[in-house]
């Protein structure tokens, strides 16, 4: 895979605002994929969590926005208790669906889902789902 | 004693079986919960970005109204993990970032108090560990969980981040200590402080279900009889999504899944309109029964 890299994007708005967001220095990770290692939804992602951060850090958005990675993340918070380097990278993922859900770009349509589906789920599911995955 | 008491959105239907054992259980022990007045849902998610101040305004009015309440103590106790660890977040950044608490405070102008930061929040486990003590439940144990193996999941949120974690974030024991208490014998297993996939459960089941299967395999593979929760959001996840975790591994044998707060109503010599084993989506009563704790 080829990945063009360039100080534009690594100093640009994208890497900027994720920072901001999220309250991390992103070059603060050295890719030792701890998180990666220790995530209990990793099978199911299409970027690992140790690679979300790379793109990061090299401002590639296009990859990370179409990401199924930033959404599968269930904040269990296992990937900041064990970084070495105390990155929080939680934090990092939500600053990622923020910028997408500060545009209105929901990943949650609760209309889509079947009465019968909602009427079972507890209330706890249903609000920390919409918390997380609508604007 | 009395005890102020969050309850949180889940508590009054699909989790009343929580509440109701945990009340009954702590009256055996003389303490009176008191549960807060006008308490609103707390979000359920602490909200994980620097610039979102809007989402700490729900958890810090419910601290408020703890602060308005008059001859009590300005503590206030939660029975569920996720509520426990909003609160506390929340509460503790606050305490951080004075700037911070100004701009709630102004977006909550019409509160006839400002808070200051000076409510603590604790999780009932704490509570019963550090204030009560495990030996003191011990000595009003009238029927004890005999030959009952008990594993004991821990979830996400009552130990992570280490910030509001109350136990060893990798190698907790607060829960196996209590149901040991209780009589029972307590099992290990290395899924116990694995995430469930919690809200993934919405749009995501299947994911939930794969985690199911892991997480109540291996309890089942040292031998356990029962898993206790503390968070409505994993009994429901490890409960319900353990038919489709069926679909994914036939030899998956159903395990009910209980609060630990059921356990010690059980043990406590609770009625049974307050161990409520109406709601579980596994009956419990059938494994219950045959080691003679039910019926």
């Amino acid at each position: 895979m080829r990945i063009n890299i360039s100080k534009n994007r690594t100093e640009g708005d994208f890497v900027g605002r994720v920072e901001k967001i999220s309250g991390q220095n992103l070059l603060s990770c050295y890719q030792c994929g701890k998180c990666t290692a220790g995530c209990p939804i990793v099978s199911e992602m299409d970027l690992t969590p140790s690679q979300v951060i790379r793109y990061a850090q090299l401002g590639i958005d296009e990859d990370l926005m179409e990401s199924k990675a930033i959404w599968l993340c269930a904040s269990s918070f296992t990937c900041n208790v064990r970084c070495p380097k105390g990155v929080k990278i939680a934090e990092i993922f939500e600053a990622l669906r923020l910028v997408l859900l500060r545009q209105r770009k929901d990943h949650l349509d609760i209309n889509a889902i079947p009465k019968e589906t909602l009427a079972e789920l507890p209330p706890i599911a249903l609000i920390s789902s919409m918390r997380k995955f609508t604007s | 004693m009395k005890l102020n008491y969050y309850p949180g959105c889940t508590m009054k239907n699909h989790a009343k079986n929580f509440e109701d054992s945990a009340i009954g259980a702590l009256k055996k022990l003389d303490i009176e919960v008191v549960e807060i007045p006008r308490w609103n849902c707390c979000g359920t998610v602490y909200s994980l970005a620097t610039d979102d101040l809007m989402h700490h305004v729900a958890p810090i009015r419910n601290l408020l109204r703890v602060k308005e309440m008059e001859d009590t103590s300005d503590d206030v106790m939660t029975l569920c993990s996720m509520c426990y660890n909003t609160l506390k977040r929340s509460n503790e950044r606050v305490k951080r970032e004075p700037d911070s608490l100004k701009v709630i405070n102004d977006l909550m102008y019409r509160e006839d108090i400002k808070y200051e930061g000076d409510v603590g929040v604790f999780h009932l486990l704490e509570f019963l560990r550090d204030k009560f003590s495990f030996d003191a439940i011990e000595d009003k144990v009238v029927k004890p969980l005999d030959g009952l193996k008990v594993a004991s999941y821990y979830g996400c949120t009552l130990l992570r981040p280490k910030e509001v974690g109350f136990d060893d974030e990798e190698d907790p024991t607060i829960m196996e200590d209590l149901v040991t208490a209780l009589g029972a014998e307590a099992v290990d297993f290395p899924q116990r402080t694995e995430c469930c996939g919690s809200y993934q459960t919405v749009n995501k089941p299947d994911v939930v279900a794969e985690r199911t299967n892991t997480i109540v395999g291996s309890a089942q593979h040292e031998g356990a009889d029962v898993i206790v929760v503390s968070c409505p959001l994993c009994a429901f996840n490890l409960d319900r999504r353990q038919k489709e975790a069926a679909k994914l591994n036939p030899d998956l044998k159903q395990t009910p899944i209980l609060y630990f707060t059921q356990l010690m109503a059980i043990a406590l010599g609770c009625e049974e309109d307050e161990v409520r084993l109406d709601l579980h989506h596994i009956d419990p009563n059938p494994m219950l029964g045959e080691k003679g704790l039910v019926g």
